[in-house]
């Protein structure tokens, strides 16, 4: 195969420039393959992230052409002809090279207030499939941040990070808010500390999603109707929650005896 | 608190490795009040935990009633081959179900069955179905729920932070450890009453591998360098269905749930050959024919099991054997095939992760065509030499925990075992270290010479203006570990790569990094090479030494297994305390099995 040109940026957070490395390719390759071979020939220090090169950790989060990839998961040959440009996740701050630092999301993981299931009943709660379906889609989030990383709100504005969780943790949220067991409330929280009114569902988050959740249709979008519900109309909302499957119901639902 | 030159943190409990046994134990000290710290290679949440695929094994008897631990007991025992410790065999078999409900507490969502309760599927060598799982992303719920319950918590994570060394007291207790900043590479000191190692396993040592860069055995390492024991470290598990096309992918996982749900392998000549491999212990529970196997799939009590749900060592072996015989696939593996088995809304439901990896990865739709797929190294069943109960390995003050601990699954692991393995040893390790710290005999100094003799170590790449890339040298080791110490062993090349490991070893002190100390791969690959050493050298002493074969452990001079050899582990020591002083092994008495857990392992299938 013809050898490829990657544009790298190279850098910390003092400032940085773009460097071309000219290498050779193989059949079926990722951006990462090509990544570690620089790593291993040209320029040993060259930083990246990464751990499993399966899709599955999340770690190798870069852009790659301008668009939020996984570089694990981004085959070389469905990459136009012509250089290759991999850059950082630009709403971060730099650490090195490709390598950011993420402690914005770990600080906000913190400010999720936990599960809060009933007791367990002997033998194990019961839930139905339909009902922890909704949040195992959301579940399924590895945690890579390209919706973070898209997200308009944060990523020209880095004022806005302090009070705005971001479609990870709106997702996060929705997967709490739905979980069959949970008696907690986050509602008041998302309004006033979370941001949840910030997003105005373009769905760039959606597109990023390399686990392809449907992050504003099945989480942001009924997180903004329940708050929403919850503020202005409570004899509506109190309607739908006792015609839905809702949490309490199903927690009910969790204590009664086996059948 | 101790004066360090370094920035230095002191903690009661201090946990090496933030995955499922790492987190899970830290959850444990902490709920019992003590000061705890976790330090990682990576970021909080990607450890190889997330790469589990298939389940964790629990005998909850959601599925089949019959079930329940001492059928588990008996599966675990008999898939390792009888080499385990018998008291973990059992301890993992009694407290896995509460494991499990306790992760649904805390939120894990696992796929249910039609009455609410916790669906468990079937996986090789478990007796019923047992396996408790989301869809193939089972490690991900596990270590999600985990990281969110230690967030919760408030527990300290100390991330992209790499240890080189553990560290004594002036009484050979241990004390803490010395590690590095990946993003600053500033050095930090942490003392600690307790260490509990919990750092995974050692597969980047091979050519073909499921594990990530951090399986460089720096846990197992470390341990014995301190003056701990390895034991088993010849017995390599090789998943029998790694994928192998294209090249750049070759050895990522392939959960062996696609078999449980209905696929077959399959070779060149379309036939299902692992009929024509059940060996003696298994054929008494293992169907005759595939239309027997097949009615299993949809009633348990209409057949036995396919040969295809055989202990991945065998599995493994077999698939070997078919591609030497030249009946294998275009790149050198054979066909796993579910496509013509079962109907695509079921593939894609059951096995998303999977359809989404060879779908985007190699183009194959697993719902159309068949998976070529082959075996890689994908765990090691030896590691720390632990007591059963408190997980304490033989220094004061140390533990391990998970796959850096060995005996609970003996020559061979079954798959879901190690999940479950997690967060029973996991809490036990905790438990473990706070009674160790309740009965007082804790390390009263810190021997910052042990620290700053590594951390010079460390540098000495630097100061070396000529000297070998780190990269040539991984590379060239995983390609003769491969090759020399892979799936089928034999003495001459055994002792082939003994020699050629001392000529490694060389090469590593010669390493000449470049650049600077701030967030170096090519430095950090450096500081992982010596581990790899050492695990790789345990590894080929220990084979060169079992002249049998016996689950992970293949020699084909030795093909069969030899009941002498069933009564000890060997038991790998360092004398020096140093990554390149030499190494001895000795024969370890397997535990004495009490007579009521004989009797379990006597009774009729």
């Amino acid at each position: 195969m013809a050898d490829v040109t990657m544009r790298i940026w190279r850098g910390d957070a003092t400032g940085g420039d773009f460097e071309n490395y000219t290498i050779a390719q193989n059949e079926g390759e990722v951006v990462l393959d090509v990544i570690h071979r620089i790593q291993a020939t040209e320029a040993p220090d060259l930083a990246c992230r990464w751990n499993c090169k399966a899709g599955k950790c999340g770690s190798c989060s870069a852009e790659i052409n301008g668009k939020p990839r996984l570089m694990c998961m981004t085959r070389m040959d469905q990459l136009p002809e012509g250089p290759v440009t991999v850059t950082p996740m630009k709403a971060f701050p730099i650490i090195r090279d490709l390598v950011t630092d993420v402690s914005f999301n770990f600080e906000m993981a913190k400010r999720v207030p936990a599960l809060l299931p009933p007791p367990m009943p002997e033998g194990g709660y019961r839930m139905f499939q339909q009902d922890v379906e909704r949040g195992q889609e959301f579940r399924k989030c590895i945690e890579c941040f390209l919706c973070q990383d898209v997200c308009h709100v944060i990523r020209d504005h880095e004022e806005n990070k302090a009070n705005y969780a971001g479609p990870r943790f709106f997702i996060r949220y929705a997967e709490l808010e739905m979980h069959p067991l949970d008696t907690n409330d986050r509602r008041e929280l998302l309004k006033e500390e979370m941001g949840l009114g910030y997003c105005n569902i373009t769905k760039c988050c959606t597109e990023v999603c390399p686990e392809h959740i449907h992050i504003t249709d099945n989480a942001i979008i009924p997180l903004k109707e329940r708050v929403v519900d919850a503020d202005y109309d409570p004899v509506a909302w109190l309607g739908r929650k006792i015609r839905r499957r809702t949490k309490k119901t199903a927690a009910e639902a969790s204590v009664q005896p086996a059948p | 608190m101790t004066d360090s030159p370094y920035e230095h943190h002191a903690y009661d409990v201090l946990i090496i490795g933030a995955g499922g046994a790492g987190l899970r134990a830290a959850i444990e000290a902490q709920q019992r009040g003590l000061k705890v710290g976790i330090i990682t290679k990576s970021l909080l949440g990607k450890a190889h935990t997330v790469m589990a695929e298939g389940g964790i094994a629990a005998a909850m008897g959601n599925i089949s009633e019959e079930d329940n631990w001492m059928v588990h007991f008996r599966d675990t025992m008999r898939g390792g081959k009888y080499l385990n410790n018998n008291r973990m065999a059992e301890l993992h078999a009694k407290e896995s179900p509460d494991r499990v409900w306790e992760l649904e507490q805390w939120g894990a969502l696992f796929d249910r069955t039609k009455d609410g309760k916790i669906l468990q599927r079937d996986f090789g060598g478990h007796r019923y179905a047992r396996l408790a799982h989301v869809g193939d992303r089972t490690g991900l719920e596990l270590i999600r729920t985990l990281q969110q319950k230690v967030v919760s918590m408030g527990t300290d994570v100390f991330m992209e932070c790499k240890v080189l060394k553990l560290v004594h007291d002036d009484g050979g207790r241990i004390a803490g450890c010395v590690a590095y900043w990946r993003a600053t590479g500033e050095f930090v000191t942490f003392e600690a009453k307790t260490v509990i190692i919990a750092t995974g396993g050692v597969g980047k040592s091979w050519k073909f591998t499921s594990n990530s860069w951090e399986g460089t055995g720096d846990g197992h390492a470390m341990a014995l360098w301190a003056g701990a024991k390895l034991i088993d470290m010849e017995c390599i598990q090789f998943h029998p269905t790694g994928m192998v096309w294209p090249l750049s992918v070759r050895g990522l996982l392939v959960t062996e749930g696609v078999r449980g749900d209905g696929g077959v392998l399959l070779n060149s000549e379309g036939k299902r050959f692992m009929f024509n491999y059940v060996p003696e212990m298994f054929r008494a529970e293992t169907a005759d024919t595939e239309e027997e196997g097949d009615k299993w799939y949809d009633d348990h009590s209409a057949g036995r099991r396919p040969a295809e749900l055989l202990p991945r060592d065998e599995v493994a072996r077999a698939i070997n054997t078919e591609v030497k015989a030249g009946r294998g696939s275009p790149h050198g593996g054979v066909y796993l095939d579910i496509a013509s088995r079962r109907t695509p809304e079921y593939i894609r439901r059951r096995l998303p992760s999977m359809y989404h990896q060879f779908m985007e990865l190699a183009g194959v739709d697993i719902t159309k065509e068949p998976m070529e797929i082959g075996p890689t190294c994908h765990y090691i069943m030896g590691g720390v030499q632990v007591v059963a109960d408190t997980a304490a390995t033989s220094v004061p003050g140390l533990f391990a925990a998970g796959e850096a601990a060995g005996g609970l699954h003996g020559a061979n692991r079954l798959g879901g075992n190690s999940l479950s393995d997690l967060v029973v040893f996991g809490r036990r390790a905790g438990k473990g270290a706070a009674e160790y710290i309740e009965a007082g005999d804790v390390a009263t100094s810190f021997n910052m010479e042990e620290a700053e003799a590594a951390v010079k170590e460390a540098l000495d790449p630097f100061d070396r203006d000529e000297g070998e890339n780190p990269y040539t040298i991984q590379h060239d080791l995983q390609e003769m570990m491969q090759e020399l110490v892979g799936i089928i062993r034999n003495g001459p090349e055994l002792e082939e790569a003994k020699g050629k490991l001392d000529v490694f070893a060389e090469r590593v002190k010669n390493i000449a990094v470049k650049g600077g100390r701030a967030y170096n791969p090519g430095w950090n690959l450096a500081t992982d090479l010596p581990s790899m050493l050492t695990v790789s050298r345990s590894t080929a002493l220990a084979a060169s030494l079992r002249k049998e074969s016996r689950g992970g452990h293949t020699r084909e001079d030795y093909p069969n297994p030899d009941p002498e050899f069933a009564k000890f582990n060997f038991a790998i020591s360092n004398e020096g305390g140093n990554w390149d002083s030499p190494i001895s092994a000795a024969e370890s008495p397997l535990l004495p099995m009490p007579d009521e857990l004989k009797a379990l392992l006597e009774e009729a299938y």
